[in-house]
């Protein structure tokens, strides 16, 4: 027996939304689903005319159902952007190639144009040699960290005014929650902002027109309308506490829908009472990324893999960047802690 | 008595990697005194099909939170529950892939016990 949607009343529903629990059929569906993007792009304000965003594509669901909104929303309220795809190869043999065929094909679908910067050309380090170094069990971290600037100075290279990323509620809620769970607090009250203000030089302003769209009706909406997404998407920088954090808001959201929205909502109304100490935002002194310490994490990093030191990043060692930045050479005994890679 | 169900079955998302990395399985459920629901069906499958780590598929008795079943292409959860099974469906189960990790060696996982 078929449900028929709540909206137009004669077409047989295809799915149930998490949101509202209206049960709509595929038009209804990408009508709604596409004013509420641009709804939230409105009333956010996220982009002025004449400007070049770019839109983070790893090819996979997220960030093709953003870049197929984008397309249509720019044509349907002629929001005057000049939009391109923008995409990093991490130099992962085997893992990369697939997902940046599927950016490939999107370039042609969309008819948008695609940039493609890799790991190899700002790092001078492919993954494939970083895993070599490191071991699987810490590349995350390297992946992580110099996937969010390879955004950022691909996007400079571009001259790109903006960068829009496919992060959407169920990724937000996650972070909200992440945040919650480790005490950071000013993590928690910029992790809900739907964009960043540029942040001084080498950053990009931000923002994810997504924010508000829930998981399950990306997935919908690309399974629906067909859209080519590769589906074993790289998440950035995934870990064992993270993901009880995703499993755990999942079974929240199999009991109560709302529950993705909920933590969204309780980390944009926290207030922080005043006193409470805040680090101090400053630039990296190498290459001018924010950091709070002296040199950026991906600087860090990368002097470690540079010495052959590959630990240099993964733990605490801020009292070493005076050293390094002064090229001065490290006891044995720091080495030592340095080099060691439990696999 | 009801009669051998055909059925075909769809894996995407990455849930195919669960099952030989095969995403299209025609099978024929057997003959049993009730109607097959989705229950049973999951039962079924993961003692016939399921190749590898049964508790990224299952949770309970129905499937993982963030697995998306969709019933001659609409969301099962339109349907109330204890909907029986007939020939005419075809379905397809789907993660939504955010809580499955499938790291650089391709195994998927959990991401709850991945260490990267
Ligand atoms: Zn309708
Ligand atoms: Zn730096
Ligand atoms: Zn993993």
């Amino acid at each position: 027996m078929p449900v028929f949607c709540s909206s137009c009343e004669n077409k047989r529903a295809v799915l149930k939304r998490p949101k509202t629990a209206h049960s709509l059929c595929k038009e209804c569906f990408f009508w709604a689903f596409e004013e509420e993007v641009h709804h939230t792009i409105i009333t956010a304000r996220l982009f002025n005319r004449g400007e070049t965003v770019g839109i983070g594509a790893s090819g996979g669901k997220d960030s093709t159902v953003l870049a197929h909104v984008m397309k249509v929303l720019n044509e349907r309220f002629d929001y005057g952007l000049k939009l391109l795809l923008l995409s990093v190869d991490e130099g992962i043999t085997g893992y990369r190639d697939d997902s940046l065929e599927t950016v490939k094909r999107n370039q042609q679908q969309y008819d948008l144009p695609l940039k493609i910067v890799s790991y190899e050309e700002l790092y001078g380090w492919t993954m494939d040699a970083i895993v070599k170094q490191v071991g699987l069990k810490n590349n995350c971290t390297f992946c992580g960290v110099f996937r969010r600037q390879a955004l950022d100075r691909g996007a400079m290279m571009l001259k790109v005014d903006k960068i829009c990323t496919g992060h959407n509620a169920d990724d937000i809620a996650e972070t909200v929650l992440m945040n919650v769970l480790r005490g950071d607090i000013a993590r928690l009250r910029r992790c809900t902002a739907i964009s960043t203000a540029s942040e001084g030089e080498g950053v990009i302003p931000r923002c994810k027109p997504l924010k508000y769209a829930y998981e399950k009706e990306i997935v919908l909406y690309a399974y629906f309308k067909k859209l080519d997404y590769f589906s074993t998407e790289c998440i950035y920088s995934p870990n064992a506490y993270r993901g009880h954090a995703r499993a755990f808001l999942k079974d929240l959201e199999a009991v109560r829908p709302s529950s993705i929205m909920d933590v969204i909502h309780s980390g944009e109304n926290l207030s922080v009472r005043e006193g409470v100490r805040m680090p101090v935002q400053g630039t990296c002194s190498r290459c001018g990324y924010i950091s709070s310490q002296a040199l950026c994490k991906a600087c860090v990093l990368l002097e470690g893999l540079n010495r052959g030191l590959p630990r240099l990043g993964i733990g605490k060692h801020h009292r070493l960047h005076g050293k390094i930045l002064a090229q001065q050479p490290l006891t044995e005994r720091e080495e030592r802690k340095l080099r060691a890679v439990d696999f | 008595m009801a009669a051998p169900i055909a059925l075909h079955l769809e894996f995407g998302g990455g849930a195919e990697l669960l099952f030989d990395g095969v995403k299209d399985h025609h099978v024929t459920l057997p003959s049993q005194s009730e109607p097959w629901d989705m229950k049973q069906l999951l039962v079924w499958i993961q003692r016939n099909m399921l190749k590898e780590r049964p508790e990224l598929f299952v949770q309970g008795d129905t499937v993982r939170p963030g697995i998306l079943v969709l019933i001659n292409d609409a969301d099962w959860e339109l349907m109330v529950s204890g909907v029986s099974w007939s020939t005419s469906f075809r379905t397809k189960i789907m993660w939504s892939s955010s809580l499955l990790c499938m790291g650089v060696n391709r195994r998927p996982h959990k991401k709850t016990e991945c260490g990267h």
